[in-house]
């Protein structure tokens, strides 16, 4: 009887009023603000293809899908990754120069994953076992990774690789005359793998689980000490496909590429409602993060205006997301 | 008093920056010289003192920061608004090198400093915001706005009062290095001296706590933000008085990130709850003496990251309780073991040196 009432009492439409109230406030929030910016966009400068002008924002934002894809694994722990920017560029540096030195493409795209594997393993490794915290461990990433560019070379690297060439020049036509690059397709494959394995899978559910409390996951029985590890190990990998998809697109190897991609990746995510205290947030989410960003640099270029509005832009927008999120925490709390 | 000095939080700092310093007098044997020419001091460590003294200054503010379970990554921004507008005031002034002007510029650059302290102040005390998401708007706005102040130029100036900060001489040491050596003289004697310093830990270990039993939670947060930005602020002016310019892209870059790796290698805990001021000066100086090393050693200077790298993991390993106790282990498996495994005879007199430092 009385859960008959409140049924009547939660129906269908304040039960979904309640959970865009909760955690999902923060995403719609940014999806509705990324369809207003687009909108007016469109709108204020004439684009006659309104379609491609998404599209080509998926094409230039590529590598920072996937960098905020594994991101979000990281924050979702409550962790964070300082070192993909720079792991980002040794990834483009080591990509160059196994191709100069005549490895076959399919070889040296493998390599540079495991690279950044590896990376990520080590400082997961670290991290947990040797309970350093994740901020001083990444920092020391990111040193070492951009030392090492430098290592390899110090200017910039081209990548000649037909195959390579022909992943970043060609188009990829969806129809009439609208077209991706195939860089675009990887992001998206990663963007949909990274949704199964966080939202249907018992990994993910302990990432969240991690996320929410560490020391209740670990009393529950949870494999939290494997999962902490493997997140950054994720980020590691991402980092070096988004490396992968940054030296496709720029069809060169350099090592100040990808300098405060990290600040870029987190802003993305802290903007698509994934809470950086952890356990809260999903991978469309930082999609979205990432979209909206895309749409800011757009609206900088064609507007003219000098590219360190990009940045003072960016630093707003997440300002106005952490009052949001602070809101809703204080909310639901 | 050999117990005392092995349990001691500084011996693995002070270690790393005497190894350091042998090696480059395996180097360069004339490394340790310092000669004496137009009334001042010259020579690898003077230069060393003078490089370092920004990011001893920026990491000596974070240190408090931290102190009270926090961070601040705005501090490089802060730097080059300060530079920034310190700049920008001189070069529009008919006469850059008339006391009022300097005066002014450095007014204005702190005055401004102190507003961006402020603003982080408030979003993590009162609107209780995480410290590293808070001070990570003003990170990423901060450079977009020094460059809005100089319009994305390098401003530069022709000011001889003004070059004294970064540049000058003073009883024949660097002006910069006498600053930070004397707000550090200030700033130990003040947490140390009164009861500051260890409400500043109280915050650190307990905020709720510390709050009930009556510590003033915001007043003190909000002080250690501003001093924080302060000191950025008095960096910047140094950074750009040595170059006589305000370089808003370049200046202060990862200055935030080399000043929580001196206060982590000084043995302040992220965590909060204990600081080591004098700790976090060693930290800075192992910092700027690495950069050197690497510059002695006939290393390309790009790599200085590397070592950089392996020396911030080495020292953070050392100090890492859980690899000590392996460590331990290992070498009590092989004979006796030097240490004592009493934890309670290595804490105590932990706590002793801290304070007294």
């Amino acid at each position: 009887m009385s859960t008959q009432t409140l049924n009547r009492r939660d129906g269908f439409l304040p039960a979904v009023t309640e959970r865009i109230r909760g955690r999902y406030l923060s995403p719609v929030a940014s999806f509705i603000l990324f369809v207003a910016l687009f909108a007016t966009i469109v709108v204020r400068y004439g684009f006659t293809s309104p379609s491609q002008v998404f599209l080509n924002l998926l094409v230039d934002n590529a590598h920072l899908i996937v960098l905020a894809v594994g991101m979000t694994f990281v924050i979702l722990t409550g962790g964070i990754d300082l070192s993909v920017g720079s792991v980002v560029a040794l990834s483009t540096v080591i990509l160059a120069k196994t191709l100069e030195s005549g490895w076959p493409a399919p070889v040296a795209i493998v390599f540079v994953l495991l690279a950044g594997t590896v990376l990520g393993l080590l400082m997961g490794t670290v991290i947990e076992y040797f309970d350093v915290q994740p901020f001083i461990v990444t920092l020391a990433g990111m040193f070492l990774a951009r030392g090492l560019c430098y290592v390899i070379s110090v200017g910039t690297l081209p990548i000649k690789d037909p195959l390579l060439r022909k992943l970043g020049l060609n188009y990829l036509y969806l129809y009439e005359d609208k077209f991706i690059r195939w860089t675009v397709v990887i992001a998206l494959i990663v963007v949909v793998v990274a949704i199964y394995v966080l939202h249907e899978t018992r990994f993910g559910r302990t990432v969240y689980a991690i996320g929410g409390s560490r020391q209740s996951a670990q009393l529950m029985g949870l494999a939290a000490a494997r999962t902490q590890v493997s997140v950054y190990v994720i980020s590691g990998f991402c980092a070096a496909l988004a490396g992968v998809l940054l030296g496709v697109q720029k069809l060169s190897g350099y090592s100040l590429n990808g300098i405060g991609l990290e600040l870029d990746a987190i802003a993305a995510a802290v903007i698509g409602g994934v809470l950086l205290s952890g356990g809260v947030g999903f991978v469309l989410g930082a999609v979205i993060g990432v979209l909206v960003l895309g749409t800011i640099q757009v609206f900088v270029t064609t507007e003219n205006l000098d590219s360190y509005w990009t940045r003072i832009m960016t630093g707003v927008l997440l300002l106005v997301f952490v009052l949001v999120q602070r809101v809703l925490v204080r909310d639901t709390r | 008093m050999t117990r005392r000095v092995i349990a001691s939080p500084l011996l693995w700092p002070a270690l790393a920056l005497i190894a350091l310093l042998g090696l480059n007098v395996v180097l360069t044997p004339s490394f340790l010289a310092i000669r004496v020419e137009d009334d001042h001091l010259y020579g690898s460590l003077i230069d060393i003192l003078r490089n370092g003294a920004p990011t001893m200054l920026v990491a000596l503010g974070m240190t408090l920061v931290i102190a009270s379970r926090g961070i601040d990554l705005s501090v490089g921004a802060v730097v080059a608004i300060s530079g920034a507008l310190a700049c920008a005031h001189i070069a529009a002034q008919p006469d850059g090198n008339s006391v009022t002007t300097v005066a002014t510029a450095m007014l204005i650059a702190l005055g401004a400093a102190v507003v961006l302290g402020l603003w982080n102040g408030i979003l993590v005390s009162s609107f209780g915001i995480q410290p590293i998401i808070a001070t990570l708007v003003l990170m990423t706005a901060g450079r977009g706005i020094a460059l809005l102040i100089t319009n994305g130029q390098i401003v530069t100036v022709t000011s001889e009062r003004f070059r004294v900060l970064g540049a000058g001489y003073a009883l024949g040491l660097p002006v910069a290095i006498l600053v930070s050596l004397a707000v550090f003289a200030v700033v130990a004697t003040i947490t140390r001296r009164s009861a500051l310093g260890m409400l500043l830990e109280a915050i650190g270990v307990n905020p709720e706590a510390s709050r009930l039993a009556g510590v003033r939670y915001r007043t003190i947060v909000f002080a250690v933000y501003v001093f924080s930005a302060l000191c950025a602020g008095i960096a910047g002016l140094m950074i750009a008085s040595n170059i006589s310019a305000a370089d808003a892209n370049n200046a202060g870059l990862w200055i935030e990130m080399d000043a929580i790796l001196a206060v982590v290698i000084g043995g302040t805990s992220l965590l909060g709850g204990r600081f080591s001021l004098t700790g976090t000066i060693l930290g800075a100086l192992i910092i700027q003496t690495l950069t050197t090393t690497v510059y002695t050693a006939g290393i390309t200077p790009e790599t200085t990251l590397v070592f950089k790298a392996v020396v911030v993991i080495a020292v953070c390993l050392m100090q890492a309780p859980k690899f000590r106790r392996l460590l331990r282990r290992r070498r009590g498996a092989a004979g006796p073991p030097t240490v004592p495994d009493d934890d309670v005879a290595e804490s105590a007199p932990r706590t002793d040196t801290v304070a007294a430092s």
